[in-house]
């Protein structure tokens, strides 16, 4: 091996090398996530620079976040779960119909939620798990079970009366010091919703049993290799079903509280959701081979696209179809990054030298 | 159970559907020793190890391990490593997607929660104290394939086992790395743990191990001490020849005459991107050549390079004297080129098509895509190379993962003589089947010969190679070492010279 | 063969017809068939009317489900190969449908949303709708077939920005074609009381049959499918298979986006072709096709989409809403994988055999 070569791929590894395939995606998509906002801060103005335009993208955004997280955790291992937005339309039409067709409780309608959450995780993950059956298919069928049964329990969209449930659904979580003035000079409090604050419990409680429980590592395992995860001692069933079952219960729960922001049932809720769950985790680092992911990186995900809609609408595309577009580029960009960085990555491994690698690490 | 056994197989059987991959084999593993398991390709070393580690359910026999009173049965890795058993294997068993720490401590010990500072800790302690050069932190995709190799094995170190099985460890690592392996084995050997050692280097054999186990077929050959076995008598052993009864053989080699005829193909400096060394290659009509070697030698990859089945690197090709290109096979089959590749299963069937599909696959690519073979034509194609290899088949139409192997591999051998070749590439033909089929093809490649076509012809068993073969070219360790021809064709020098050239 | 076929008993008749693959939508049409017999026989009515205009048509449920069914059918062959040769399916097919019908209508209607007459011939729309399918079905080629991305996944990217690229090709206007012959193709030609959609399949059916016939492209395909790396030693190039096939998936839709934009005259873009991926998907499965790639039969698909038409017109029938049809077809899907797992399978083979000893027992 020459000398120049030598260097050349040190410093290569300097650069990629260093860091994990976790942290480089994640730290593109934050680095993304951050000019995008300065430049809508600066370029674009006013809005923009409201600390309550951030929030409300938060307000909005909640019920995906926690899909999102879903997402992850099952795109980690390997798999995709494509039926999160049909739970939880499902889940809203259940709820709704329950408060105000039953006139049962907040609780109730929270528990027949993560009812409804358990039974598709468990059923998909057993299909997935234990028969061996292609996550696509099982989690497509179960999208379209989801979507007719919403059908199927009322077919009108409705909103609900139930008086706790409005209030609950009305309660915002006042931000000390972030207000602004309105046109007329009035100030006006910084708030988020109830949703988000259960979306921050899920992603600090998903960040830690990733990173710090054995069970969390042996999901970034069983992604990385499957056959190397049993030879490791994983138990890769079992594993793979803990994940799609902990989806099928995040789907419960960001189903409900998509229902928190709505505040109605209908059967085109949430439509699409599933596509920007996983855009949104895609986006943030989760690699669709399985094996690398963060929920940091998905919570920054959800914001990016939330974020670069806000900014397509207020300089003036602000037509329908634009979203469906952005959305769609944004993937397709990302899933290509991570194609090459795949690619790029084999090939650095196969064609670098011993000794030069040796000497690298050692430095 | 002896008293200073730590391990003991007895018996054991295990079928997979249509081989027997394991024949009542015994296998015991005293204390403080170091045991080489050896055996050629599908003798069921990989087998046998991954039985005693609870990848493969043994179908029958007895498992014993020290402290245990009754038959232990070992169902998954978890078991085995519960057991105290720990293991390397030949491919990587590590997560690419986690740090050099994650994989030495991921799937062992109790608790719910990772330490990740006292694990990094531990890590860092136990890689420098093995003296490899990297950082617990550090993502193992980022690790050249030695260290990641180097982490599997002190993974398995790591692990207080008792008994620890290195499935060909050393084919990635390079001189001193082997050397530090070679070390760590001598003190764990030391301290009383018994080590399985699956290598195909015999010298790594002779300079480490304390006793032989050799494997053919399925069955055990037997099992021997270390000095009591020479080297020529183990590869003997390994190949299934006493060295007594190869005397005897007559050397029938056909007779060929070098320089009458005209060269068909031609290559300088041919090089692939699978690690072997630049090699030069020629063949004459009507010759019949082989490259010969124990497996792992780079035998098959240099027939790869030639048809273009692995990405060439290097080289300059002549085809009947005009400098060509082969970069890919289509080049390869315009040529007049056919290779029958070494894993049936991987690269020759296609198993869900009936043998009527797999019969023309090749002429049909060959002759475009506009150009279909009607079904009679096909038909008529089919019947003929069923008839003249004599193809046990219910019918055309029946699909060829249904057939035994044997005629398997005569499905795929009609394919290729349906391209009407010049030169037909032949990587272990005979392997896995029964003796009727070998001698029949051994049989065919003469008689192709004769009528001019010229052949390579690899296999695992030498006494195949020298009833076919007129030149023989040996590999060892991925590197062409040595041509024999004439009164050189013989099992003594064939086998000295895959051996490093050392006389008994 | 033959003698084989001589000594047959009639158990080994039913089991090869069992092991053929038309035998499972054979099956269903046939359940789906007797179930409709006996609950309701009008069911299959045909009866012989005039339209407004005084031709004369056919209607009944049976002329309902060859005419409604034909897109769906021509979706089948593409999926089938693009199923059989990527071992995964396409889901933006109905995304490409809404491009598909949103350029044609575009290129008829040249700049006026509503135009009183057509501004180009409908051959030259339909050509350029073929362009841009077979460009989406390329785009999704290239993905799966170079950057190596899961096609479901590769083409989810279609699949989320298709409708919106869709309404933005006619700026979301809803433009609106009163062409006679343009209702042609989705409804019927004056004098044939059938719809012409059943023929346009009926034509697709034969080009397929004949590209099968006179290329050698079953075989490729089959051959990538089942094992990629012998295809590329028997010197196929594996990569362009698979682009090949989604480009001919891409003239399906074209196909079938014309039929869909000539049956309203006009589109909306977030119903036209609403879960035909599903039901596509479910054709190729029917027809005992396996989802994991490999062989394929295009006659079992076809009859496989004809079959989910007659589920869907059966179930419209018993007045469930169109909405709620997914979960039915969701559930067959179900079943479906379920008893085709490998797992599953053996499984099953393994309780025959148990049972099957003591069967013999109880005979002699």
């Amino acid at each position: 091996m020459s000398q120049k070569y030598l260097t050349a791929d040190k410093s290569r590894r300097s650069l990629l090398g260093s860091l994990s395939d976790t942290n480089l995606l994640m730290s593109i998509t934050i680095i993304v996530f951050f000019a995008m906002y300065l430049f809508a801060v600066f370029a674009l103005g006013s809005g923009f620079q409201k600390a309550q335009t951030f929030f409300n993208i938060l307000n909005a955004n909640a019920a995906l976040i926690i899909l999102s997280c879903g997402m992850t955790l099952v795109m980690i291992t390997g798999g995709i779960d494509i039926s999160v937005g049909g739970m939880a339309a499902l889940v809203s039409m259940c709820s709704a119909v329950y408060l105000d067709m039953h006139s049962g409780s907040v609780i109730g309608a929270m528990l027949i939620s993560l009812g409804i959450g358990l039974a598709f995780g468990l059923v998909q993950g057993y299909l997935i798990a234990y028969l061996d059956i292609q996550p696509f298919i099982v989690t497509l069928a179960g999208m379209f079970f989801a979507r007719g049964m919403t059908t199927i329990v009322n077919t009108k969209p409705f909103n609900v009366q139930n008086e706790a449930f409005v209030k609950l659904k009305e309660t915002r979580i006042i931000i000390p010091g972030l207000g602004s003035y309105n046109k007329r000079g009035e100030y006006i409090d910084a708030y988020i919703e109830i949703g988000v604050i259960v979306a921050l419990i899920v992603v600090a409680a998903l960040f830690v049993f990733l990173k710090w429980t054995k069970t969390g590592r042996n999901f970034y395992a069983v992604g990385g290799n499957k056959q190397s995860a049993l030879m490791l001692g994983i138990n890769v069933k079992r594993t793979t079903f803990l994940a799609y079952l902990m989806c099928g219960i995040l789907g419960g729960i960001g189903g409900f509280v998509y229902f928190m922001h709505v505040g109605s049932g209908s059967a085109t809720h949430a439509a699409g959701a599933e596509m920007n769950a996983i855009a949104s985790s895609i986006i943030g680092g989760t690699m669709l081979t399985g094996g690398v992911g963060n929920i940091i990186g998905t919570l920054f995900g959800v914001l990016s696209l939330a974020l670069i809609q806000n900014i397509v609408s207020s300089i003036g595309l602000d037509q329908a179809w634009w979203t469906g577009i952005t959305n769609a580029s944004m993937l397709c960009i990302f899933l290509i990054v991570q194609s090459v960085i795949i690619a790029r990555r084999k090939k650095a491994n196969l064609s670098s030298s011993r000794p030069a690698e040796v000497k690298g690490a050692k430095k | 159970m002896q008293d200073r056994s730590l391990l003991e197989m007895r018996g054991i059987n295990k079928s997979f559907p249509g081989v027997m991959a394991l024949r009542n084999v015994d296998f015991t593993l005293r204390e403080g020793e170091i045991h080489a398991l050896m055996g050629e390709n599908g003798a069921g070393k990989s087998t046998l190890i991954k039985v005693l580690t609870g990848v493969h359910i043994k179908d029958s026999g007895d498992i014993f391990i020290k402290g245990h009173n009754v038959p232990v049965h070992i169902h998954s890795p978890q078991e085995a490593q519960n057991l105290g058993i720990s293991t390397v294997y030949q491919e990587i068993s590590l997560c690419p997607n986690l740090s050099v720490a994650e994989n030495i401590f991921i799937g062992r010990g109790k608790g719910a929660t990772v330490n990740w500072r006292e694990m990094n800790r531990k890590a860092d302690e136990l890689l420098s104290s093995l003296d490899i050069g990297v950082k617990a932190n550090q993502q193992l995709a980022s690790c050249s394939i030695a260290v990641q190799q180097m982490v599997a094995i002190a993974r398995a170190v790591d692990m207080e086992c008792s008994v620890l099985i290195l499935d060909e460890p050393t084919s990635s690592l390079d001189e001193s790395e082997v050397a530090k392996l070679f070390k760590l084995m001598r003190d764990l050997k030391a301290r009383g743990v018994g080590i399985i050692f699956v290598t195909h280097f015999l010298d790594q054999v002779y300079e480490v191990c304390d006793r032989i186990t050799v494997l053919r077929d399925g069955q055990l050959v037997g099992e021997y001490e270390i000095e009591k076995l020479p080297r020529v008598q183990l590869v003997s052993k390994m190949l299934g020849k006493e060295l007594d009864d190869m005397a005897d053989i007559k050397n029938d080699s056909p007779s060929f005459n070098e320089t009458k005829n005209e060269i068909v193909y031609e290559a300088e400096n041919l090089c692939s991107s699978e690690g072997i060394k630049p090699f030069n290659f020629r063949i004459r009509k009507g010759e019949v050549n082989g490259f010969t070697g124990l497996l792992g030698s780079g035998r098959s990859e240099c027939v790869r390079a030639i048809f273009g089945a692995d990405k060439v690197t290097s080289g300059t090709v002549w085809v009947d004297g005009k400098q060509v290109n082969i970069s890919k096979p289509i080049d390869a089959m315009k040529n007049g080129i056919a290779y029958l590749a070494e894993d049936r299963k991987r690269d020759g069937i296609v198993g869900d098509l009936s043998v009527r599909d797999n019969i023309i696959l090749a002429l049909q690519v060959k002759k475009g895509f506009f150009r279909p073979f009607s079904k009679a034509q096909a038909t008529k194609f089919a019947d003929e190379y069923i008839k003249l290899l004599d193809i046990k088949t219910a019918s055309v139409n029946t699909p060829i993962k249904s057939l035994s192997g044997g005629n398997q591999q005569k499905v795929i051998l009609g394919r290729w003589l349906l391209t009407h070749p010049k030169y037909l590439i032949l990587d272990e033909p005979t392997r896995g089947i029964d003796v009727g089929t070998k001698v029949d093809i051994q049989k065919l490649v003469l008689k192709l010969a004769s009528e001019g076509m010229s052949i390579t012809f690899i296999s695992s068993e030498t006494d195949e190679m020298l009833r076919t073969c007129s030149r023989l070219l040996v590999m060892r360790d991925r590197k062409l070492v040595g041509e024999l021809k004439g009164d050189q064709l013989t099992q003594n020098t064939i086998m000295n010279t895959i051996a490093g050239g050392e006389q008994n | 063969m033959n003698s084989a076929s001589k000594s047959n008993t009639s158990s080994s008749i039913i089991s090869a017809m069992f092991r053929n693959q038309i035998f499972i939508p054979l099956a269903a049409l046939l359940i789906l068939a007797v179930f409709n017999l006996i609950m309701d026989p009008s069911f299959f009515k045909v009866t012989l009317g005039h339209n407004s205009n005084g031709d004369p048509i056919l209607s009944g449920n049976i002329i309902s489900i060859i005419d409604c069914g034909s897109e769906l059918a021509i979706l089948a062959i593409g999926m089938t190969l693009v199923t059989a040769a990527s071992r995964g399916q396409d889901i933006s097919v109905g995304a490409a449908i809404a491009i598909g019908g949103s350029v044609v209508l575009r290129v008829l209607c040249g700049t006026n949303s509503r135009p009183d007459e057509i501004q180009a011939p409908i051959i030259v729309a339909f050509l350029v709708c073929c362009l841009v399918t077979m460009a989406c079905g390329a785009f999704n080629g290239i993905l799966v077939s170079i950057f190596k991305i899961q096609p479901m996944v590769a083409t989810l990217i279609l699949f989320t920005a298709g409708r919106s690229i869709a309404a933005w090709i006619n700026n979301n206007e809803l433009p609106e074609v009163r062409d006679a012959t343009f209702s042609y193709f989705g409804g019927l030609i004056p004098g044939i009381p059938i719809p012409t959609p059943f023929f346009i399949a009926i034509a697709c059916f034969i080009l397929i049959f004949l590209v099968l016939k006179f290329t050698t492209l079953g075989l490729y395909v089959q051959s990538v499918g089942i094992n990629e790396q012998t295809s590329r030693l028997n010197g196929l190039n594996p990569a362009f298979i698979k682009f090949i096939t989604y480009v001919i998936l891409g003239l399906c839709v074209a196909v079938a986006s014309l039929i869909k934009v000539s049956r309203l005259g006009s589109i909306n873009y977030s119903v036209i072709a609403k879960d035909i991926e599903m039901d596509a998907i479910l054709a190729v499965a029917l027809g005992g096709n396996a989802l994991g790639g490999g062989k394929f039969n295009i006659s079992a698909s076809i009859l496989g989409a004809y079959v989910i038409q007659f589920l869907t017109t059966t179930l419209y029938k018993f007045q469930v809403q169109s909405d709620a049809l997914p979960a039915y077809k969701a559930v067959v899907v179900i079943a479906l994988v379920v008893l085709s797992a490998p797992i599953v399978r053996e499984k099953i083979a393994s309780l025959f055999k148990k049972f099957r000893p003591q069967g013999a027992e109880l005979k002699s």
